[in-house]
């Protein structure tokens, strides 16, 4: 359960998907110009990222790894397809995207109207991908990586309200011209990542 | 995202080299770079940069990527359903992203372990997917490639400044030959320059001086 705490604070402060890590980006400066939308793509990939590496979780260690499918027969103890990682994983992440929209879609419309246009976006969000493939790289269990999951999307949904929120107050502020937009917007990142730093070292 | 409505590049048979078709390649460089004007694929930009040569190799796969996805994609322009087009392009570009990761793996293995997961990214690279539904699927193969080569180039131009500048503020080197020694300097490496705040911020000075220079203004 520490652990699991643990776990948790650590994806949400430290190792933050983007002031870590710079994963998902893009989506993060083309949707952070106004606080609601920006809530409503950060709610969608807490969603996603939350069931997506878990089902990652599962495949890479009951099919792919090296002797996972001895479960099938112990003749395919020698088989190694972790090479097929990449397309594998793409798959589940557009699969889930889809069946998302869908169920979205018949039962809850009017989540479906303020969220809709950004779930398709999410399928090719790197946070995503990128959170499985680092699941990949630790020594998770089930439980584990689902706590991971939640919590980098949900540190990805704290960085872009905040930033959403500086940019809808940088309205008023007058930047040089060539600066603005995406300029200024880096630079914030940058401050704000620097802000993020002081939870180096923390845990619990 | 400028991604919505594909640009149609004219359809009369034309040398390989006209001028519209050296636009291709030359305009990514600049006035429609991937990065700083069309904003994207800005995660593996900023998170292999810390040093000059992963940033090279990084730079290179991608264009190989883009250019070789496009060809594939602007062959099947006609006859993918565009319902699942999203699911085929991903599939497309995650063949060729596993061929090239097995590559970098087999033969430039050092760099490859730093690059660790930003390889596998290239598949949701938004340059990739971008030009994939912007250019390949309205366009023959031949400009396709071309287009595929330009962003990739000027992907690789804004990855090399952003590298330049962290690896000799940050480490002191270029390429790993330690510069300031080699004039007899002494240098303590700025260690901002290799934190995630450092790159954010060389971004944003590099946007300002091209924009400074092209006149690009947005309005917020």
């Amino acid at each position: 359960m520490e652990n699991l705490v643990s776990i948790g604070v650590r994806s949400i402060f430290v190792d933050n998907m983007i002031f870590a890590y710079f994963l998902g980006m893009c989506s993060y400066l083309a949707v952070s110009k106004k606080v609601k939308t920006a809530f409503g793509l950060g709610l969608a990939v807490v969603f996603v990222l939350g069931v997506t590496i878990p089902i990652n979780w599962l495949i890479q260690n009951y099919i792919l790894n090296q002797g996972a499918l001895s479960w099938v027969s112990a003749d395919f103890a020698s088989i190694d397809l972790s090479f097929l990682q990449f397309i594998v994983f793409i798959a589940v992440i557009a699969a889930m995207v889809q069946l998302t929209e869908m169920a979205v879609e018949k039962f809850s419309p009017a989540l479906y109207g303020s969220l809709g246009i950004f779930l398709p976006l999410i399928a090719v969000n790197c946070a995503i991908l990128g959170g499985s493939l680092f699941m990949v790289g630790r020594p998770y269990n089930l439980g584990e990586a689902t706590v991971y999951g939640l919590g980098s999307g949900i540190g990805w949904l704290l960085a872009i309200v905040a930033l959403a929120g500086v940019r809808e107050k940088m309205k008023y502020s007058n930047v040089p011209g060539p600066l603005r937009g995406l300029g200024i917007t880096f630079i914030l990142v940058g401050l704000m990542s620097l802000g993020f730093l002081s939870f180096l070292g923390f845990a619990i | 995202m400028s991604v919505a409505v594909a640009e149609v590049v004219e359809k009369k048979s034309e040398p390989l080299f006209s001028k519209k078709n050296r636009k291709l390649i030359s305009n990514p460089l600049d006035i429609d770079n991937p990065i700083t004007v069309q904003v994207l694929g800005i995660c593996s930009a900023l998170a292999v940069t810390t040093q000059m040569k992963p940033a090279l190799v990084m730079a290179i796969a991608l264009t190989v990527v883009t250019a070789s996805s496009n060809v594939i994609i602007s062959f099947m322009r006609n006859t993918i359903p565009s319902r699942i087009r999203i699911i085929v392009q991903l599939a497309v570009v995650a063949t060729w992203v596993i061929l090239v990761d097995q590559l970098l793996k087999a033969y430039v293995y050092d760099v490859w372990k730093q690059l660790s997961v930003f390889v596998g990214l290239i598949i949701t690279n938004c340059i990739v997917m971008g030009r994939l539904e912007a250019f390949a699927m309205g366009n023959k193969p031949g400009p396709s490639l071309l287009d595929g080569i330009g962003n990739g180039m000027g992907y690789g131009l804004i990855l090399l400044i952003v590298g330049f500048f962290r690896e000799l503020l940050g480490g002191g080197a270029i390429f790993g030959f330690k510069v300031f020694e080699a004039m007899g300097l002494h240098y303590k490496g700025n260690g901002l320059m290799l934190l995630p705040a450092g790159a954010c911020v060389i971004v944003g000075l590099v946007i300002w001086v091209q924009r400074s220079i092209n006149g690009h203004r947005e309005t917020h």
